[in-house]
């Protein structure tokens, strides 16, 4: 109860008189004041439960025992917590336990359980009373954590935080009486059960009752974030014997507070002691690639690529590694190689987002924070399947939602978020802008618009307001396919119940008008007031751990480090001083036009730092032959991805766990990321990979010697970063814009105005996508991700317990689809576009709509984007991966 | 059904759970066919349970000069003789009416206010229950009243809450009254439990719509707009009733958008209940109507405050409900007549167990025990000592034969070490043992733990495996002291009112039979009779006189024995059943301590 310590309230605990905030239990007066009371069921993140009476106290005036977790404290209240009539309560409740409990429960374990710490305080070491008699079998069936009932004291704090924090209530407790006991709905295995894996259970169980596999105790611990998404979650990497051995939530991370999904807590120590990580360069010699020294590999990458001129070269750095190597990347294809062809992923993600948002108002970046979420009144979640591909911010979600906010869910598909929304809104793939407009129309004709805040912190809203014309919800209805009625619904949703937040992720900018999709959102929250304020905003969710960071520090063909323009003059010649070079004065091609490039033989040779187009592009099989007949490939992996394999050099990078550096995760949050093992094999950072090509081309400016340094200079020359330093980050996170030393960081945005001073209102039209059904591709094709996997699989495939859960492609297609093309469930089945094909199984359920199937691109033996359009957005140059034509034949 | 002619004959026929189980739909049906024949302009009509369930299926015939008679356990086959002799010639089958003097005697002591229409009108007739001033409180208190003078009324009556907590109701209403908030919902707890308790059943079963009506008020009073009705799936006859009436009083236009022309609205659901005792209590009751897990929380926030959904709401059990209309219409003053100071008004109890006329009474608080048992109740069926009673259900308690004086208010039968309960009131005679009905009764309640504290869990289960040691004949030294501290700590240590009292019945049996207890424990000995391990039959020669009916029976073949010749039980196969006994027409079966007999 952070909030409730406004009025202080005075209370006397064992003779010691203490302070409290009004609202505050004894136990957690208590807590404050150093005093300890045993505990079973009470947990700091879960609300008061008061079942095990293990902290029951003695008030003075009050006639019972009181459970200290629930008694709200009271001015001038005297409470005692070490009477012998407490103490013999509590003896009595422990035997009770340990009574139902194997006879071992109270035998020593490293570390020991809270429940031992509980008997070894009260000096309880066994029981007088008889035990009991039934053994339950233990539920093993989840690869990463196994559940002996019998060990269990039904304090439900597993069944608490997967309702409470998570959100999943996969458990509940069942039957009653003496046969009560934590079970999944209709009582069989975890692994059959709604579960999502996240472990969070484990985390909360006082007993070991719920106990991670393979465990082995760390000697000591690191704290870093999380490699998966951009949620940024803080961990504690376990290390035992220079192994990562155990990962943990950080509670003092201010994005995830601890909690972790399925792939950040079981998914990540496996990879990075992966057999098949890289562990030498190699070099392609006689067609095959080989062990070679760095020296060799070194001085061949520097000769190489110091042979082609600047236009033949693309670089392509990774969302994946930190600030510190983003920024030495970018630095080399500038100061180097004097080219502006840089780019990254964020080209296939978020690059509407950047361009839509800047042009609409000032920057692109989320404009609120995570924390935030849990406290809207309403949470618009259009086309993001937020549960899957960013867990811990679906928990915030789900936690808004069980404090009564009102959530619309807006997707093609019948996502596991549809379970906790108010309104689901199934737009036909790609009719975004048509949605968004009918609302704003709706909003606009009902009166719900902010009009003092538009009239204030805005523009072109007069026109804007015309473009809205073509939008009535009959015209709307005919092109979303979603009932005019929902559509006004959602509209007074979404404008009455401010805060009102949007959240919104691929299905929203993967189309050829990924821009106007943006834009539109934009529009929805100015002309409502919802941005600027807490629990508001625009909050695109970035995909990779550190995409946003990799724009910040200039993975971008038209940008310098900080947004900051290569066309401006101005801008440059700062840049080129603070380099010592002169540099190219044109924006650099965008990954895609470097592909159209490659295509055209005018790229000869690329750079490509931990990233995997031979899985991730649009229209593959063109990518790969791009690929492969370039006349020189380099390639800077941690394993050998199916783009390494057609490298000519090999360049093995150090894992997340194995350097220094930052990520900036998608709240804008700078956090540190600390080397936690030394480098796997011979692999050694992309930082000082990078730098080395640097120096052996004779460049200035690539003699860092650690990430420290590269922080100082980003910070001298990025004025959002210019107050951050890795001292200051020791103390904490930091938010940008964060200008000055002294600047405490910026939660949210626009505040008291617009970055680029008034908010653009956009007039939009709407586009279709660039490619419908016909006779002969029948069906829409979107794709997607699993919980299960991550992207291309490169590090998710390498953890055996998440391929359990997911080891191969699934083509998701509606029972009516599948029965017209007379195909069953699990059938493997062709899928064809104009492109190519692939070979999948089928998954047949309701959760794409009639016409529309769904795949993932994780598996290279089912590579997606084989299929997919690379039809283009004009704007930020996003191929449209959410929709194309294909047709299905049983193979 | 439409009102009784002023002068026909009329009958009405109990159809409530009691009278149907006994099978008056059969008599129902066959009073129908045979009066359709005969057009004698006799009105036939459904009611429901009058309260004298002993006497099942019962029909009461009231002649044109409003003349009562009740006949008693009337079968199809006996309803011509009852006809042709009693309508149409004017003379009482005497042999099958209830005699006068018994009716006199059960209604002597009553004071009908919540069963006030209960087998007198048609349960399913809305006309009927408007004909007997029904909500005809609502109209008053809507017309005529603000909600805050419904409250006061209600406060100023001294109704508490008959659920069993006692609480004063009005009190309670006031809290949920000033908690601010657009939405507040009203419940009814229908989630009747205890073994052998009937009083909401046959109060939903025979009135509905006086708890309707109460709902309304309640509703008005506290502001708030919704209700619903928590009623347990168990009672099929109940839920049809509820739904015809809550349809009908909607058609009346007493429920719904502003009711009789005044600005409130109300509606009211019925939600059924799966049959958790837990969630009568009233945090677990909303936890199940949330679509949850029934299970108590903490408290605060009290449901005034944060109930449904988060919404201030206020819960009352059927029988305060039904005594609302009533108590408007009168006033409190009258009402608050009944009763002692501190426990107003009237009290339904179902007796049970072993009593004559077992069945539903409304009593004025303040009546003794004894005045229950024998001046209404008749005394035991078996004409054997009273030994105790048991009330409150089974987490009440269990009072001595030596405390029939005391009167039944809330204080005074707390201080017995039992509670008021819901109404549940069970008799025993010498033929009952203790630590069996304490065994029982916490048999009942471990099963029904929801399993949250510790202590309710599984320490009573621990006393449950004592008790049964203890009647098994295993009893051990310190068996009863640990007992009571197992005892004391689930009373001390559990969240919920189920918990804190659950060991009534074990308590209050170690106050008034710790001999029976020591019996058990130290001389093996059941004086009741009823603990198989503690007991031996066997034959007494001399009276034997070798029928063989006894061996014939005996499910064991334990019995053996010549033709005319004494017959001998083998104790190591007896399994105690005693069935020889009940089939031995000379009384040469006898039924001793295992010692004794041994």
């Amino acid at each position: 109860m952070d909030e409730a310590s406004e009025k202080r309230i005075s209370l006397i605990i064992n003779r010691q008189r203490v302070g409290a905030g009004e609202g505050m239990t004894i136990l957690e007066a208590a807590q404050a004041a150093g005093i300890y009371i045993p505990t079973l069921c009470a947990d700091p993140d879960l609300k008061p439960y008061g079942a095990c009476h293990m902290c029951v106290v003695e008030v003075e005036g009050r006639g019972a025992l009181l459970t200290a977790c629930t008694t709200p404290v009271a001015e001038g209240m005297v409470v005692h917590t070490e009477t012998a009539a407490v103490n013999r309560l509590r003896r009595a409740i422990l035997e009770l336990l340990i009574a139902d409990c194997p006879a071992d429960i109270l035998a020593p374990s490293e570390p020991p359980t809270e429940l031992q710490k509980v008997a070894h305080y009260l000096g309880v070491t066994k029981t007088h009373l008889r035990k009991a008699t039934q053994v339950l079998p233990i539920d093993t069936s989840n690869p990463f954590f196994e559940f002996d009932r019998n060990k269990c004291i039904l304090c439900a704090r597993c069944v608490r935080a997967c309702d409470e924090l998570i959100g999943i209530r996969a458990i509940e407790l069942a039957y009653r009486g003496q046969y009560t006991r934590v079970a999944t709905f209709g009582d069989g295995l975890l692994m059959d059960s709604t579960c999502q894996s996240c472990g969070e259970c484990v985390t909360h169980c006082p007993t070991g009752a719920l106990s991670h596999k393979n465990v082995e105790l760390p000697e000591r611990e690191v704290a870093t974030i999380c490699p998966y998404c951009g949620v940024g979650c803080g961990v504690y990497l376990g290390i035992r014997n220079e192994r990562v051995v155990s990962v943990r939530g950080d509670r003092n991370n201010p994005s995830s507070r601890g909690q972790l999904c399925v792939k950040g807590r079981y998914g990540i120590d496996e990879f990075i002691h992966h057999p098949e990580r890289l562990t030498t360069p190699l070099i392609r010699r006689k067609g095959q690639l080989s062990q070679a020294t760095w020296d060799e590999a070194l001085d061949l990458v520097a000769t190489r690529l110091a042979s082609y001129h600047q236009d033949e070269i693309g670089i392509i750095s990774s969302a994946k590694c930190t600030n510190e190597d983003n920024y030495v990347v970018q630095k080399f294809a500038r100061v180097a190689l004097g080219t502006n062809n840089i780019d990254c992923c964020a080209r296939l993600c978020h690059a509407p987002t950047v361009a839509g948002l800047t042009q609409s108002l000032g920057s692109g970046a989320m404009t609120n924070s995570i924390g935030e979420i849990a406290n809207a009144r309403c949470i618009l979640a259009i086309g993001t399947n937020t549960t899957s591909n960013h867990p811990v911010i679906s928990f915030k979600i789900k936690q808004a939602v069980n404090q009564g906010a009102k959530l619309i869910v807006a997707n093609p598909r019948r996502i596991h978020l549809c379970h906790y929304a108010d309104l689901y809104l199934r737009l036909k793939p790609g009719t975004d802008v048509a949605l968004l407009m009918g609302m704003m129309r709706v909003i606009v004709n009902q009166g719900w618009l902010d009009t003092a805040f538009i009239e204030e912190h805005t523009e072109n809203f007069a026109a804007f307001r015309r473009s809205l014309a073509s939008f009535d919800l009959d015209t709307v209805e005919k092109i979303t396919g979603v009932a005019g009625e929902k559509i006004a619904e959602a509209a007074r949703i979404y404008a009455t119940h401010k805060p009102s937040t949007i959240l919104y992720a691929m299905g929203i900018t993967q189309h050829s008008h990924g821009t106007d999709n943006v834009m539109a959102i934009a529009n929805l929250a100015m002309v409502t007031g919802n941005i600027g304020k807490p629990s508001t905003g625009i909050n695109p969710l970035r995909g990779q751990n550190n995409v946003q960071g990799a724009g910040d520090v200039g993975v971008m063909p038209d940008a310098y480090p900080g947004y900051q323009s290569v066309t401006d003059p101005e801008v440059r010649q700062k840049f080129e001083a603070a380099w010592g070079t002169p540099l190219p004065a044109k924006p650099g091609l965008t990954l895609i036009d470097m592909f159209i490039a490659g295509r055209q033989q005018k790229l000869k040779a690329m750079y490509l730092v931990g990233e995997n187009p031979a899985l991730s592009e649009p229209n593959l099989k063109c990518a790969r032959g791009v690929l492969s007949n370039l006349d020189f490939l380099v390639v800077q992996d941690i394993f050998l991805s199916e783009t390494a394999r057609l490298a000519d050099v090999v360049l093995p990078a150090a894992s997340f766990a194995e350097q220094d550096g930052t990520f900036t995760n998608t709240e804008r949050r700078v956090q540190r990321v600390r080397q936690a093992i030394a480098p796997i094999g011979d692999s050694r950072p992309d930082w000082w990979i990078t730098c080395q090509l640097g120096q052996r081309m004779g460049k200035h400016g690539f003699d860092f010697e650690c990430p420290a340094q590269i922080m100082d200079e980003i910070t001298q020359l990025v004025p959002i970063y210019g107050g951050i330093s890795y001292q200051r980050l020791e103390g904490g996170s930091l938010q940008w814009p964060c200008p000055t030393p002294e600047h405490p960081g910026t939660p949210i945005l626009h505040t008291p105005q617009f970055i680029r001073g008034k908010g653009r209102f956009t007039p939009l039209e709407y586009k279709p996508p660039a490619e419908l059904p016909d006779s002969n591709y029948p069906l829409i094709l979107t794709t997607g991700r699993s919980l299960y996997q991550w992207h291309t699989g490169t590090v998710s495939r390498k953890v055996a317990g998440l391929n359990i859960f997911r080891q191969e492609a699934l083509v998701d297609i509606h029972p009516d689809d599948a029965q017209t093309l007379g195909i069953g469930d699990g059938e493997m089945v062709r899928i064809i576009s104009r492109r190519g094909e692939v070979v999948a199984r089928t998954n047949v359920n309701d959760a794409s709509p009639v016409g529309t199937v769904f795949m993932t691109f994780h598996y290279a033996e089912s590579p997606t984007n084989i299929l997919t359009n690379p039809a283009f957005d004009p704007v930020s140059r996003i191929p449209e991966f959410k929709v194309c034509a294909v047709r299905i034949e049983r193979k | 059904m439409s009102s009784p002619r002023d002068e026909g004959w009329l009958i009405r026929v109990g159809l409530a759970s009691c009278g149907i189980a006994a099978g008056a739909k059969e008599v129902y049906n066959a009073l129908s066919a045979r009066l359709g024949d005969k057009g004698l302009g006799v009105t036939l009509k459904k009611t429901g349970c009058i309260g004298m369930c002993y006497n099942e299926p019962l029909i009461e015939v009231v002649s044109p000069r409003k003349e009562r008679t009740f006949y008693k356990q009337v079968t199809p086959d006996k309803i011509n003789r009852i006809i042709s002799e009693h309508l149409i010639q004017g003379k009482l089958v005497t042999e099958w009416a209830v005699p006068d003097e018994e009716i006199n005697r059960l209604l002597a002591k009553q004071q009908r206010i919540v069963l006030r229409n209960c087998g007198i009108i048609d349960p399913e007739s809305i006309d009927d229950y408007l004909a007997v001033d029904g909500y005809k409180a609502l109209k008053k208190a809507l017309s005529t009243m603000s909600p805050d003078e419904v409250i006061g009324e209600v406060t100023k009556s001294g109704l508490r809450g008959r659920g069993g907590a006692g609480f004063p109701t009005g009190v309670k209403w006031g809290f949920a009254r000033k908690s601010s908030g657009e939405l507040k919902y009203l419940i009814c707890n229908a989630d009747e439990g205890d073994p052998g308790a009937f009083m909401d059943r046959s109060v939903l079963e025979s009135d509905p719509h006086s708890v309707i009506e109460g709902m309304l008020i309640a509703g008005y009073a506290i502001g708030a707009s919704q209700g619903y009705i928590y009623v347990r799936a168990e009672y099929p006859l109940a839920i049809n009733r509820l739904e015809l009436a809550l349809a009908d009083a909607k058609k009346a236009g007493f429920i719904g958008e502003t009711i009789l022309d005044s600005n409130f609205s109300f509606d009211i659901k019925i939600r059924q209940g799966a049959g958790a005792f837990v969630c009568g209590e009233e945090t677990a009751l909303l936890m199940s109507l949330e679509g949850r897990r029934g299970m108590p929380r903490v408290r605060p926030p009290f449901p005034a405050q944060s109930g449904l959904w988060g919404k201030p709401t206020n819960i009352n059990n059927v029988e305060t409900l039904a005594n609302i209309a009533w108590i408007i219409l009168h006033g409190a003053s009258v009402y608050s007549k009944y009763g002692t100071e501190k426990s107003r008004g009237t009290k339904v109890f179902a007796l049970a167990g072993k009593i004559v006329h077992g069945g539903l009474i409304e009593v004025p608080m303040g009546i003794t025990l004894r005045e229950i048992v024998f001046d209404i109740g008749g005394g035991t069926s078996s004409g054997l000592e009273l030994k105790a009673i048991q009330i409150g259900g089974p987490s009440g308690g269990i009072i001595p034969a030596s405390l029939m004086d005391t009167p039944v208010d809330y204080d005074s039968l707390t201080q017995t070490g039992a509670i008021m309960g819901s109404g549940g009131l069970i008799v025993m005679d010498e033929t009952s043992c203790m630590i069996d009905i304490a065994r029982f009764f916490l048999n009942f309640i471990q099963k029904e733990s929801c399993g949250k504290c510790p202590f309710c869990r599984i320490g009573t289960r621990r006393m449950l495996e004592i008790l049964e040691r203890i009647t098994e004949g295993n009893g051990k030294k310190g068996d009863i002291e640990l007992l009571a501290e197992l005892a004391q700590n689930v009373k001390r240590a559990s969240l919920c009112g189920l918990g804190q009292t659950a060991p009534n019945p074990v308590l209050t049996t170690i106050r008034y039979f710790r001999n029976e207890y020591e019996e058990h424990i130290y001389q093996k000995k059941c004086r009741a009779k009823k603990c198989h391990a503690l007991i031996n039959y066997t034959i007494i020669p001399e009276k034997c006189t070798g029928c063989g009916v006894c061996a014939k029976y005996c499910p064991v073949e334990a019995i053996s024995g010549e033709k005319k010749q004494p017959h001998l039980i083998d104790s190591n196969r007896c399994i105690r059943c005693g069935l020889c006994m009940k089939v031995c027409r000379f009384d040469a079966v006898s039924v001793g301590s295992r010692e004794e007999n041994a």
